[in-house]
């Protein structure tokens, strides 16, 4: 009894203390980011230069994969907690469909570029969604093991649906995005056609088909680490994940891996801000954004992390890595060479149909 | 624990019989990886054999038996692979130079009644065998990824540098993280401060209604029982949505009527919503406790004059603190091993250890979270002993024979 | 006894007739053992039941499109869908008045993806209708049946339509058909399409996979459990140690510990070539599928076992054994007559709670078990976080609920609750 009172003391003089210290939460804004090097590199690029300049303290929550389920919570239990929040396009779609965003006028609410071009100009066509501010732009693509493919390395996108030239595992995202329309793409679907192809029960048919090909020697990914460490494993040949993963495998901690760019697909990683918060709250979340993406700031990310930023006037002010000091250009997506041939994502199709093709799919996988 | 059985010599054959057993056991692995297993199996069990029949007939003397078996293995496996092979075949050797004296000198019956057919003792030593194999199964995962924490790179992946022994393929890194990442700290803390609060509310609720449960006449005792028991039941999924609007109205009460402190109400929140889940598991045993509990004990003491709570505390507490201890045991394991929920229902300055692991899983394998759950074996391992280590030292004080 | 019939009632020692004395000595201790149950009853109650079964009312709740579209759902109650011609004018004015007052509110969108459940492109149709609806003008009273057909085709079609009349209702079943592979259309109940059936097999395979693992538990524990007891104390508590060990660890450490070890390339498949017991090229494929998942949640779940189990054996006296023997048992006999009998309670609490988490647990086949080694409780935790259809999370959560409570009510009756000893 002695025992658990003095443990009862200890923590109530923990708590107390821990509440004494956060005394003044007046200016302390919350942040949702993915964790790991991505908030790093946030927390270089963007939080530390704001918190110096305005003084407001930034708390850095890692809960980007579990944000729309938790935004869509908080604002049925109207208690937003959040201020600024790390989601991808396809999720900010959602949250905006689902009246869980606020909408954003990029002229007006963010910074032009340093010769005046207006942002909603220089973010050009990235801005997929009313709600969505563009920060990065990422590609799900292909990584291999050197030491495993022989003399001849993968050149296209359908090399992974090559058993014969290739054989042994390889890993893919779990769920149909991405995946069927490679698989159209490797089975003779002119680019342009995919989405109209995929929009038929028999187009679905034919993606699955094609998949079922390599059924078999899929491993299936769920986390954007499984695909590193399944390659530094030899678990796998070859594998999809995002291209900054690959990169910190092949150039932090010198993996036998290489990158396969052909038909990379294009996705993009941004802000968005809650729906319903209160105006000084939201007023500082929006002088954030204004903040954190002008061309600047987002050029000042890529040094950390091998993401191409989302405006256009950001991509000549590039440079190079922070610690490692090689040049950062060649290993974005967007890098000309890398971009040859990408495949670009169609959000609002998948909007509409992911439902019904997750369905599908997994009903599939299950078979 | 004193012998039970006088031993005496046993023929040759059996020795013959056990240790040739063992060496083709080893034999057969040694050559199958070698081209054939026969072969392999067969030169294992003669060289047992001969061993024996030399040791028994010629050398007489057991420690340098054993120590030539050890030395002679260990140097042989150098030999045959390196480092790796000579740990290996030393710890063959010194097995089998045990196991032939072992055998011979018929120690095996020494601790064994002495009426045991011999089928018993054969099935006394293969029970024996088939539990070690599931403690293997057991124990082998965590000892087989603990070293992963002392690697130099950043994955779960052994390396062939750590396959050799090699120091440039191990490093200190993932546990420096640990004690100079921010993160890592501040949620190991979250853990700590969590999970004991959570523990004393599940156990202190929990010990009363159990108390309550087993008195004889309770109306709808099936029915309070599910609901006690309900949290363990639901998905965790669903408890976590559904409990994060409750938490949140809550919250929102707390900081806005109460005006507490926004930190404050965090941890309230993730400290009830922990209990909850620990309930079902302080119900299930305490009530399992009390069934076995001897109700004129409490009656005795009322009868002498003692007060509810005196009995309570004096009498019947002593007897239910093993169900107790072991559901509070249960339910801070809930609560420090917990993700789901947390998730749902904490936000950033409640983040707890198993949140900052899992969010290191997805977003980077690190193994850092490796270099954590070594931390925290090396103090399990040190509390249980110390608690084991007491526990015979008080049978000692008192007198009693170790048991 | 003929005295007390004729003599009135039996008056206990304060002159208060016994049965009343008796009656009030038992609500007394039916009030204090109240007492005792009722701060958890009621914190959980609060803070548990009653946010849980909100939760899962939402598997019927379906009032947002009335909520919405108030309108238009009265106007499609007159309108016969089996006339084979679209609704009239009225419908389209009462669409287009709803459209304009959910797109100032932003809700447009959000009927629109809980319509996107039963049929994909309602999504887009009422993202692209409530674009336009901001500019309509109600009180024109120009025709907005074309206007509408002219903003999305869909709404010329008869289809939309019919499946906005059958998702009018306050209540559904729809989400509860969708968790057993069926759908609500209007033509009643039918089962979902052969290429979307996946939910009951989830559902065949969690129950199935986790009885395995129950099985596979008691098969392993019981000996562990047999030995721990029957030691001497001082060597018990040390392999104690190797149970609590695991136990002790996290979750997420072990199941990664357990991808180490199962891979292709991992740390079994490796001695296991090694030792020339199989060959580099067909190492074995143990994990990704239904064995790892099994494997794994064995591991993980053991100590859930055996502990109960311990608890258990250890109340066993050893001497009733040997009495068996003593009158001439075989040593099987003895064990099955004697000791396992005893022994049933443990085994049934160590089964009811490893069966109970392995239907719930997700994370671990998440990442061993590949496509042929997840569980409905995947399905649920994609539904909630990632696909937003709470509904269905809900239906599929409760049906779960429902079979858990089923089998605990069916163990109640079998063994007693009563018997359920954990440690």
């Amino acid at each position: 009894m002695k025992f658990t009172k003095t443990l009862m003391a200890t923590t109530a003089l923990t708590m107390v203390a821990g509440v004494a210290g956060a005394a003044d939460m007046a200016d302390e804004m919350t942040i949702v980011s993915w964790g790991g090097a991505y908030t790093a590199s946030q927390m270089n690029a963007y939080h530390k230069p704001y918190m110096e300049k305005t003084g407001v303290n930034i708390i850095s929550d890692d809960s980007s994969a579990e944000a729309v389920a938790k935004l869509r919570a908080m604002n049925e239990a109207n208690n937003i907690t959040w201020d600024v929040v790390d989601v991808v396009a396809s999720d900010a779609m959602r949250l905006c469909d689902e009246g869980l965003a606020l909408e954003i006028d990029p002229d007006t609410m963010l910074a032009d570029a340093p010769d005046g071009t207006k942002a909603s100009e220089d973010f050009g066509d990235l801005l997929v969604s009313e709600c969505f501010i563009p920060q990065i732009v990422y590609s799900t693509t292909f990584g291999y093991r050197t030491d495993m493919v022989g003399d001849k390395a993968p050149t296209t996108v359908c090399d992974i649906f090559d058993l014969a030239t290739y054989p042994g595992k390889r890993s893919l995202q779990k769920r149909p995005i991405d995946n069927m329309e490679w698989a159209l793409y490797c089975d003779g679907v002119a680019k342009d056609d995919i989405y109209d192809v995929l929009g038929t029960d028999a187009g679905v048919d034919r993606a699955l088909a094609k998949l079922d090909t390599i059924k078999d020697q899929v491993v299936w990914w769920t986390a954007g680490a499984e695909t590193p460490q399944l390659l530094a494993d030899g678990e796998v040949v070859m594998g999809s994940t995002f291209n900054g993963r690959l990169f910190s495998a092949i150039a932090e901690q010198n993996q036998p891996i290489g990158m396969l760019w052909d038909m990379q697909s294009f996705d993009l990683d941004g802000w968005i801000i809650p729906a319903g918060l209160s105006p000084e709250r939201q007023a500082r979340a929006l002088d954030y954004v204004y903040f954190a993406t002008d061309t600047q700031r987002l050029a000042d990310q890529a040094k950390y992390i091998s993401y191409g930023p989302a405006r256009k006037s950001s991509a000549p002010l590039v440079g190079k890595h922070a610690d490692l000091g090689i040049d950062m250009a060649p290993h974005m997506p967007t890098d000309p060479a890398n971009a040859a041939n990408v495949h670009l994502y169609d959000y609002s199709w998948w909007a509409d149909n992911r439902d019904d093709l997750d369905a599908k799919f997994q009903a599939w996988l299950a078979k | 624990m004193a012998a039970l059985t006088p031993i005496s010599r046993k023929p040759f054959w059996l020795v013959a019989l056990m240790v040739g057993g063992f060496g083709a056991f080893f034999g057969l692995f040694i050559g199958t990886s070698n081209g054939s297993g026969i072969t392999g199996a067969i030169v294992g069990a003669a060289l047992m054999v001969g061993l024996a029949w030399a040791y028994i007939n010629l050398l007489k003397n057991e420690p340098v038996g054993r120590g030539i078996t050890f030395a002679a293995f260990g140097i042989a496996g150098f030999a045959a692979g390196g480092l790796p092979t000579a740990i290996l075949g030393a710890l063959i050797g010194a097995l089998g130079g045990w196991l032939i004296y072992w055998a011979y000198e018929g120690r095996y019956r020494a601790y064994l009644a002495p009426y045991l057919t011999w089928q018993q003792v054969l099935w006394h030593f293969g029970f024996r065998t088939i539990c070690g194999v599931i403690f293997v199964f057991l124990i082998t995962p965590i000892l087989v990824v603990l070293p992963l924490s002392f690697n130099a790179q950043n994955f779960f992946t052994f390396t062939p540098e750590m396959l050799r022994f090699d120091p440039a393929g191990y490093s200190l890194k993932h546990y420096q993280d640990f004690f100079s990442n921010n993160e890592w700290q501040r949620s190991f803390k979250n853990s700590l401060i969590i999970a004991p609060i959570a523990t004393i509310i599940s156990v202190t609720l929990g010990t009363l209604a159990a108390i309550g449960l087993s008195q004889s006449h309770v109306p709808g005792r099936r029915a309070i029982m599910a609901i006690l028991i309900s949290p363990m039941i639901v998905p965790l999924i669903i408890s976590a949505t559904g409990m994060f609007f409750f938490y949140s109205q809550i919250g929102n009460w707390m900081e806005g009527s109460l005006g507490l402190d926004k930190n404050l109400v965090g941890y309230i929140k993730v400290v009830l919503a922990h209990a909850v889940l620990g309930i079902p598991f302080v119900i299930i045993t305490v009530t399992a406790t009390l069934v076995g509990f001897d109700r004129s004990l409490t009656r005795a003491a009322a009868n002498m004059g003692a007060d509810p709570v005196t009995t309570f505390f004096r009498v019947q507490m002593p007897l239910i603190l093993p169900g107790v201890i072991s559901g509070g045991l249960f339910a801070f394991i809930t609560s420090f091993d917990e993700v789901v929920v947390v998730l749902f229902v904490g936000s950033a300055s409640q983040k707890t250890l198993p949140w900052q692991m899992f969010t290191g899983l997805r977003e980077q394998i690190s193994p850092t979270i490796l270099a954590v759950a070594t931390i925290l074996v090396v103090i399990s391992i040190a509390l249980l002993t110390t608690l084991e280590f007491l526990r015979r030292r008080s049978e000692r004080l008192r007198g009693m024979s170790p048991s | 006894m003929s005295d007390i019939k004729t003599n009135g009632p039996v008056l206990a020692a304060d002159g208060t007739p016994l049965k009343r004395s008796l009656a009030r000595a038992l609500r007394v201790e039916k009030t204090r053992a109240l007492m005792l149950i009722a701060p958890l009853l009621i914190f959980v109650l609060i803070s548990f039941i009653i946010p849980i079964v909100s939760m899962l009312f939402r598997s019927v709740d379906n009032r947002i499109v009335e909520d919405t579209m108030p309108y238009t759902v009265a106007a499609l109650k007159t309108w016969d869908a089996s006339s084979g011609a679209l609704p009239d004018e009225p419908v389209y004015a009462a669409l287009a008045r709803d459209m304009k007052a959910a797109a100032e509110k932003k809700e447009h969108t959000r009927i629109g993806g809980r319509l996107n459940y039963e049929e994909s492109g309602f999504s887009s149709l009422f993202r692209k209708t409530g674009r336009a609806a901001k500019k309509f003008d109600l009180d024109s009273g120009e025709p907005f049946k074309a206007k509408l057909i002219d903003i999305h085709k869909d709404w010329g079609k008869i289809e939309t339509w019919k499946i906005m009349q059958t998702h009018s209702v306050d209540y559904t079943n729809g989400y509860f058909l969708n968790a057993v592979d069926m759908k609500r259309t209007p033509d009643g109940a039918q089962m979902q399409d052969d290429d979307k059936r996946v939910l009951l097999k989830l559902f065949g395979r969690t129950m199935w996979m986790s009885l395995v693992i129950t099985g596979m538990c008691i098969l392993l524990g019981y000996p562990v459990a047999w030995i721990l007891a029957n030691l001497p104390a001082r060597q018990a508590n040390l392999l104690m140690i190797l149970v609590l060990l695991p136990f002790w660890t996290s979750l997420l450490v072990r199941t990664s510990a357990w991808k180490v070890m199962l891979q292709q390339q991992g740390v079994i498949n490796d001695v296991l070539v090694w030792l020339g017991f199989i060959a580099d090229d067909s190492r074995l494929i143990i994990i990704n599928n239904a064995t790892g998942t099994i494997i794994a949640m064995t591991h993980i779940l053991l100590p859930f076992m055996i502990l109960p189990m311990y608890s258990v054996m250890q109340t066993i006296q050893p001497s009733y054994l040997r009495a068996a023997k003593s009158l001439g048992a075989t040593n099987w006999t003895a064990f099955w007559r004697v000791y396992f009998p005893q022994s049933i309670p443990g085994i049934g609490a160590g089964s009811i709670l490893v069966f109970i988490l392995a239907i719930g647990y997700y994370i671990t086949p998440e990442i061993v078990g590949g496509n042929k080694g997840v569980f409905i409780s995947n399905r649920i935790a994609y539904h909630i976080s990632t696909s937003l259809n709470w509904g269905l999370a809900a239906a599929l959560g409760s049906i779960l609920l429902a079979a858990v409570l089923i089998l605990y009510w069916a163990y109640d009756k079998i063994v007693g609750i009563d018997n359920v000893k954990l440690g």
